[in-house]
């Protein structure tokens, strides 16, 4: 019965993620929150384990989602949920592939999706920025300084900067910037651990 | 039905998918390299127009691309074994790390590592972010609903699928309503 319902959150997240990998965040952040199966933080993990390691984000982002939820085998229902919506997609596009091209519907659907998709992303990013950089809890005994983690907000500031604006570094592939955070991470014990 | 060339899609995907590091994007030169140069499955021309289908339908943008090339060489058999092989390694690495990883999870060397990543993610999703940006909103009708999936996906708890049906349909009626003026 939870395999079924995995698969059936996954079949959705495939058929309404349109953009790529990332576009399957938000589902995955709104996923978190009404099923209870993982948290915001674990998420943020899983991301960036599907981000280091090969293959495409969306297909390692779910099947370590399905792993953390039911095992091996929620891993490959997971990711089969994932992949067979837009299996059928292509099958009937690829039979009218001019006609899709050309089809004024088609162009004025993804016109509307896309900056919607956008929009999703980036709100599943202010989630996942209030986890990281903002403490509540911290509040009540160290005021106002103490609600920002200004460590973070440095290295986030850091990472930024250097694949935006520097030349040397912002062509590197992510898994640098990674291995790069997870360093400063244990060497300031970002988790206070 | 050609079992050899589904069994041939199948060994390539799985190279692609392998070699493909870091998403759909850096899939491309790896798709170009085996699919058009070592097998001449397809042409430069059409790689490109599968490729951008693959990036305006639902799902992972190297999945559909690997589901297209197989369908177009030999039919949903091999459209089907193209799939697999694209996400089999997937498979494999991932369950092997998440494994691993929730054995060492409670370790403070690992919390700490992990506590700093989650930052440097939030940094890559924002470089993603402004990079899809730039190619979705491209006036002020796509600016509108920029703003109002974003507002709504912030502060209320609607799911994504009701922000994707509405968007599309205000693309639809924005451009409608364009067209007649």
């Amino acid at each position: 019965m939870m395999y079924l319902q995995l698969f059936w959150e996954f079949f959705k997240t495939g058929l309404f993620a349109v953009g790529g990998g990332m576009a399957t965040v938000p589902f995955l952040s709104e996923m978190a929150e009404r099923t209870g199966w993982f948290t915001p933080e674990m998420l943020a993990d899983m991301i960036a384990v599907g981000e280091s390691t090969p293959g495409p984000i969306g297909v390692n982002t779910a099947t370590y989602v399905g792993y953390t939820v039911g095992g091996i085998p929620g891993g490959v229902v997971a990711t089969l949920g994932l992949v067979l919506p837009s299996f059928f997609v292509i099958l009937i596009v690829s039979a009218f592939l001019k006609a899709f091209r050309s089809n004024r519907y088609v162009e004025r659907v993804f016109y509307g999706i896309r900056p919607a998709s956008v929009a999703m992303i980036a709100a599943a990013l202010v989630a996942l920025l209030r986890i990281c950089l903002v403490h509540t809890e911290a509040l009540a005994d160290g005021g106002i300084g103490a609600l920002i983690d200004w460590r973070g907000l440095a290295l986030f500031a850091l990472v930024w900067v250097l694949t935006n604006l520097v030349k040397q570094t912002k062509k590197l592939h992510p898994i640098v910037f990674i291995a790069f955070s997870a360093a400063v991470g244990i060497v300031f014990r970002f988790a206070g651990a | 039905m050609d079992l050899k060339l589904a069994g041939a899609l199948f060994v390539s995907f799985a190279k692609i998918g392998v070699m493909t590091f870091g998403g759909g994007y850096a899939m491309l030169p790896m798709l170009q390299r085996e699919v058009v140069d070592a097998r001449g499955w397809a042409t430069e021309e059409e790689l490109a127009d599968y490729y951008a289908i693959g990036q305006c339908t639902p799902g992972v943008i190297a999945v559909n691309t690997a589901t297209f090339i197989g369908q177009k060489l030999g039919g949903p058999l091999c459209a089907a074994a193209a799939t697999l092989g694209v996400v089999f390694p997937s498979l494999v690495i991932i369950t092997v790390i998440a494994a691993l990883l929730s054995n060492f999870a409670s370790y403070p060397i690992v919390r700490n590592a992990f506590a700093g990543i989650r930052v440097c993610v939030c940094a890559l999703i924002l470089n993603a972010v402004v990079k899809l940006w730039k190619k979705a909103v491209v006036d002020l009708p796509t600016a509108l609903i920029f703003l109002a999936v974003l507002a709504l996906a912030v502060f209320t708890g609607l799911s994504p699928v009701i922000f994707v049906v509405a968007a599309a349909l205000a693309g639809v009626a924005v451009k409608a309503w364009g067209a007649r003026k």
